[in-house]
């Protein structure tokens, strides 16, 4: 079995997702917990700090190509995938459903889910990202002030809101994605199992409750 | 329970051959008994058709006793009907009231062509099994069975998966149209044992690769085939697989 079979075979194929979706999951974690210096109440110094420090050494900047790279595997292999699975179906649909008598609404829409975050994701780099690295004429100059920039963006209730369903997005994606990427890799077991589940759901309801507490917390004026 | 009998009115999946388009019909059955198999109502339904002339519903079945998986019907949007754990051969007319509508369909994959009615072509299982559901044993004299030792605890689990039908209800519930329940209780069965270690590597990436070639999807771990198989296959059997898989595909060397 040469690379190129052991990839793209229909187990390879969700291995390859398994493998970017954990990434992506330990991005996250490394996001979520930068952004949490806004509640360091001290007007932002400490989280732009931390965003300096992310945004303006060479290291971080080459591991954010990484970051695209893995996004972009993942994105366009979901897509790829779900399309390639919808072929497999039979010409004619079900007269009647089997629906939610065999799995939960959310592992069957994955891709939907995604898509979502996708719309999130091109909306959330136009605020924060592109300003920031055009200003730095995309090599490592000046940075913005992205606590300010914060500020200015969730003062309008229209992108607290798209936020706030963006992480929803994420919550579900995660619900399924996270235990699902353990079977996908064959770490799971009658042994694992347990612990894996309770670890998802503790890391799903951290990360998403400090997600959507980022915009409400500006909003409402809690952060200044 | 007590015995009653009932009028029902089924909706079932005509289609005279793999390229007609099909359609449902809709047929009453009058006075069927509670104490009749599912299967046992369509041959009195069938009998009906043959007196009046017209053409009876295909179907497959064959041992009626729930280990051949011949038995596939989707009932009411569930593979094999209401009952948890049952083959359509094994489900009674009394999880079903007088004045019911049932209806009936067909698998519905891509890999799985209608044939006629009901029945549908599963060869392509028998490709997988043929691709690496198979053990190396010497030719002479019969070895005492009890000669190898067994850990009971693998001997349960390997059992576990070989309960597997082949009936195809995994893949007919599944989004994906994917094998993988039934790849992996077919691969587990041998991997678990040691008379399956030999073809151990090959034969988790040959089924895989099979299974691909006969246009199964990829699984995406939903649970739909666990929660409908007749024989309770257990959905970890894929995890097992999975480990299989990437064990043997990082190991072989070529
Ligand atoms: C930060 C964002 C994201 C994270 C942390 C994430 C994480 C995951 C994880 C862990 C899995 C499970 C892999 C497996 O079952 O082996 C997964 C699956 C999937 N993801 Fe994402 N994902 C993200 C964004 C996206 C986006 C933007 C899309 C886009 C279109 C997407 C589409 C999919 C699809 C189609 C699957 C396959 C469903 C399945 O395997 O059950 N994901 N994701
Ligand atoms: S795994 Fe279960 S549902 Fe699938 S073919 Fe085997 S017995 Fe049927
Ligand atoms: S007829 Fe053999 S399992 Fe139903």
């Amino acid at each position: 079995m040469n690379w190129s079979h052991f990839f793209t075979s229909s187990v390879g194929k969700k291995i390859i997702m398994a493998c970017s979706g954990l990434f992506l999951i330990a991005f996250l974690l490394v996001h979520a917990g930068l952004n949490a210096c806004i509640w360091a109440f001290d007007g932002g110094e400490m989280f732009n700090k931390a965003g300096h420090f992310m945004g303006s050494t060479v290291v971080m900047r080459i591991l954010e190509i990484g970051l695209f790279v893995f996004f972009i595997i993942h994105i366009v292999q979901g897509v790829v995938m779900e399309l390639q699975n919808r072929s497999k179906r039979g010409s004619k649909g079900y007269a009647v459903a089997l629906g939610n008598r065999g799995s939960k609404w959310y592992s069957r829409s994955m891709a939907i889910l995604g898509l979502l975050i996708l719309l999130f994701l091109i909306v959330h780099l136009g605020h924060f990202w592109i300003p920031n690295r055009s200003n730095q004429g995309w090599l490592l100059g000046e940075e913005i002030n992205l606590f300010e920039k914060m500020k200015e963006v969730f003062s309008n209730p229209v992108w607290v809101i798209l936020y706030t369903v963006g992480v929803i997005a994420l919550f579900y994606h995660l619900s399924h994605g996270f235990q699902s990427a353990f079977r996908t890799l064959g770490l799971t077991n009658h042994k694992y199992i347990n612990i894996i589940q309770t670890v998802g759901l503790v890391y799903n309801v951290v990360i998403c409750l400090a997600f959507i507490m980022m915009p409400i917390s500006f909003y409402f004026g809690w952060v200044q | 329970m007590e015995h009653y009998n009932m009028n029902l009115t089924l909706k079932v999946w005509k289609q005279k051959n793999s390229q007609s388009a099909g359609r449902f019909e809709t047929y009453q059955v009058k006075d069927v008994s509670s104490e009749m198999s599912f299967l046992e109502m369509f041959d009195v339904l069938n009998e009906q058709l043959i007196h009046e002339g017209k053409e009876p519903i295909a179907f497959d079945h064959d041992c009626r006793e729930g280990i051949c998986g011949t038995c596939s019907m989707y009932i009411n949007g569930r593979p094999h009907g209401p009952w948890h754990g049952t083959t359509t051969c094994q489900l009674h007319m009394r999880a079903f009231k007088d004045g019911d509508t049932i209806v009936v369909e067909p698998w519905r994959a891509k890999a799985f062509p209608v044939i006629k009615d009901l029945m549908v072509d599963r060869s392509a299982f028998d490709r997988i099994i043929q691709a690496g559901g198979y053990i190396s044993v010497n030719t002479g004299v019969t070895i005492d069975g009890n000669a190898i030792p067994v850990n009971r605890d693998n001997a349960e689990k390997s059992f576990a998966a070989a309960a597997c039908i082949g009936c195809g209800a995994c893949v007919a519930a599944c989004k994906n149209s994917s094998a993988m329940l039934f790849l992996s209780a077919k691969v587990s069965h041998l991997a678990l044992l040691p008379q399956g270690e030999i073809e151990r590597k090959k034969r988790a990436l040959d089924m895989v690769a099979q299974m691909d070639k006969e246009g199964f999807g990829s699984c995406t771990n939903t649970g739909a085939c666990e929660a409908v198989c007749p024989k309770e296959i257990e959905i970890t059997n894929i995890a097992r697989l999975n480990r299989e898989y990437l064990s043997a595909g990082l190991s072989a060397d070529k």
